[in-house]
């Protein structure tokens, strides 16, 4: 409370945050739920419980999950290299990993199809291999990966490098081996970012479109999407089942999110950590 | 054991080489797979017919329509965002307020929102529908499948970008040089164009450039809202999307890879003017980065 109100502006800068937010976000969202409320318990039934939204659902969570998860090794693992280790072109890498930020959807989308399609580079291998990418389960979770390792890697590398070597010294000098400063000083110091930094690639991942439409093919119960699906009843005007599938959607990425900030224990490290 | 990590101390906290060699490789690998080929693809894919194809993509009158369509909106959006990020930095900053916290991560509340969700907000608000659209449409205005509603998405989705690079940039900054200034005379908009604009001009415009890529490419909610009407509000990533459900390969990915130089050059730009606010600040070099 240091000399509130000393510095001119208060009025007229606050005001216009809120009047634009609003605006833009706060009144547009809410017709989401004002929307719901005025459905009877028979019209959520029928928006919901069709075997085309279950099976929509669990694709969009499983995926999601199972992207994370690749993602936490993954983008743990790129963390560590990118800070400790030295290499050519150590540098572009590190710049690179912010590709899947920078690139629009549709884009990454159309690459990943092609290069995972059956005459596409990496799709001909796994073909001869014998397992399809493109248009299946699987296709989806390379897509999330994509979009969602660089949250892991960005969330991961400034605490390793803000790790104080003295600690691990101190271990290698009480008799630990590499393995168990590893997991035993490391690990444990990193895992708050790495789970913060899957949390956030997993609720992109929910969301995500772009990346995912063309390499999912978009399958009724078989590699169809949430946010497609929402979509899809747009296109055939039905607001109200497009409005309830993504109700449920938010509360249900809300209340994961939650539980896991409140498993973390810290409440809000994984929520304001988007630093 | 402990006698050779007595005689090299510095052993504690390397790795041996082949560990590194292992480890460097296994993420080179992953980022080949996810970066670097996905690139190639689209290079590859845009010069698959010859540079013959390439250009006549790029310079086909649809695709001009669109590149001058999303230029538009992302002027637009950028610098309704950049006055909304300077007034939410300079509000939450440099008061103190109840309801301070809350505001903040209701600026970052975009972010954690699905694109599609984002589409269909607007549908419901502004649609034919929708609670006002009934409205707008007794008089004439066109906002959803039209440039209005590719616009509201656009800065719903696009909101966070400049507000999340200065708040936390001011907040670090604190406001005695700005006291200074008041206590020597300047008033409100002097001390913001003298005193405060040179010390967040970096952050600024990283902000800005985070938000004109995503404004660029956004894909999703703009999806939703425009309704696909070609020639009127196909932006450049729905032009893209025509081209490729359309079997026009060469042409999508001519279009794709102006797009990806596009995010390349976003990408550079970001690393460059990070090395600047850090070289500064933390001394930490550049490869700390920050999530988008």
């Amino acid at each position: 409370m240091k000399r509130a109100g000393a510095l001119p502006g208060f009025g007229l800068t606050l005001g216009f945050t809120l009047l634009y937010l609003g605006l833009i976000v706060v009144i547009p969202l809410a017709t989401l739920f004002t929307g719901t409320a005025s459905f009877s318990f028979g019209d959520l039934q029928a928006a919901l419980l069709s075997p085309r939204v279950l099976a929509a659902f669990r694709l969009s969570f499983g995926a999601s999950l199972a992207a994370a998860l690749v993602t936490a090794v993954f983008g743990f693992l790129l963390a560590w290299v990118l800070v400790r280790y030295r290499f050519p072109g150590r540098s572009a890498v590190d710049a690179l990993v912010d590709l899947p930020f920078a690139l629009p959807t549709a884009v990454g989308g159309i690459a990943l199809t092609a290069l995972w399609s059956d005459n596409g580079w990496l799709g001909r291998l796994a073909a001869t291999a014998g397992f399809k990418v493109a248009f299946t389960p699987l296709g989806v979770v390379v897509a999330l990966v994509f979009i969602g390792f660089p949250f892991v890697v960005r969330m991961v590398q400034p605490v390793l490098q803000d790790l104080d070597p003295a600690i691990e010294e101190a271990a290698a000098s009480l008799g630990a081996d590499r393995l168990q400063t590893f997991g035993r000083v490391i690990l444990p110091q990193a895992a708050p970012a790495i789970a913060s930094g899957a949390v956030l690639a997993f609720a992109r991942a929910l969301g995500e479109y772009g990346t995912v439409v063309f390499i999912s093919g978009n399958m009724p119960l078989r590699t169809e999407t949430v946010p497609f699906l929402i979509l899809a009843r747009l296109e055939q005007y039905d607001y109200a089942g497009a409005t309830a599938v993504a109700v449920l959607m938010l509360l249900l990425a809300a209340s994961l999110l939650l539980a896991v900030n409140a498993l973390q224990g810290r409440g809000g490290a994984a929520g304001s950590a988007h630093q | 054991m402990s006698a050779v990590a007595a005689a090299t101390p510095r052993r504690a906290t390397t790795d041996p080489l082949a560990v590194r060699v292992l480890l460097t490789g296994t993420a080179l690998f992953f980022v080949a797979l996810f970066i670097v080929l996905p690139l190639v693809t689209i290079f590859a894919g845009a010069f698959a017919k010859g540079a013959g194809v390439f250009w006549e993509a790029v310079r086909d009158p649809e695709t001009l329509f669109s590149v001058r369509l999303t230029l538009l909106v992302t002027i637009t959006v950028v610098a309704a965002n950049l006055v909304f990020g300077l007034a939410a930095a300079w509000s939450i900053t440099r008061f103190r307020f109840p309801g301070r916290r809350l505001l903040s991560s209701l600026i970052e509340l975009p972010l954690s929102i699905s694109p599609v969700v984002a589409g269909l907000v607007f549908i419901l608000l502004l649609g034919d529908a929708g609670v006002w659209g009934r409205f707008l449409s007794a008089h004439g205005i066109k906002v959803i499948f039209a440039l209005p509603g590719i616009i509201l998405a656009t800065l719903f989705v696009t909101l966070p970008y400049v507000a999340r690079e200065l708040i936390p940039l001011m907040e670090a900054g604190g406001s005695q040089e700005e006291e200074a200034a008041l206590t020597l005379g300047a008033r409100g908009w002097q001390i913001f164009r003298r005193v405060t604009l040179p010390n967040i001009s970096w952050g600024l415009l990283y902000g800005v450039v985070l938000a004109s890529a995503r404004a660029l490419g956004e894909f999703g909610a703009v999806s939703v809202v425009s309704g696909h009407v070609r020639g009127e509000t196909t932006t450049v990533p729905l032009q893209v999307e025509i081209l490729y459900n359309e079997y026009h390969f060469a042409a999508a990915f001519a279009v794709a890879s102006l797009l990806s130089l596009l995010a390349l050059f976003t990408v550079g730009i970001k690393k460059w003017l990070q090395c600047r606010a850090k070289g500064g600040l933390a001394g930490r070099g550049c490869t700390a980065g920050m999530a988008t």
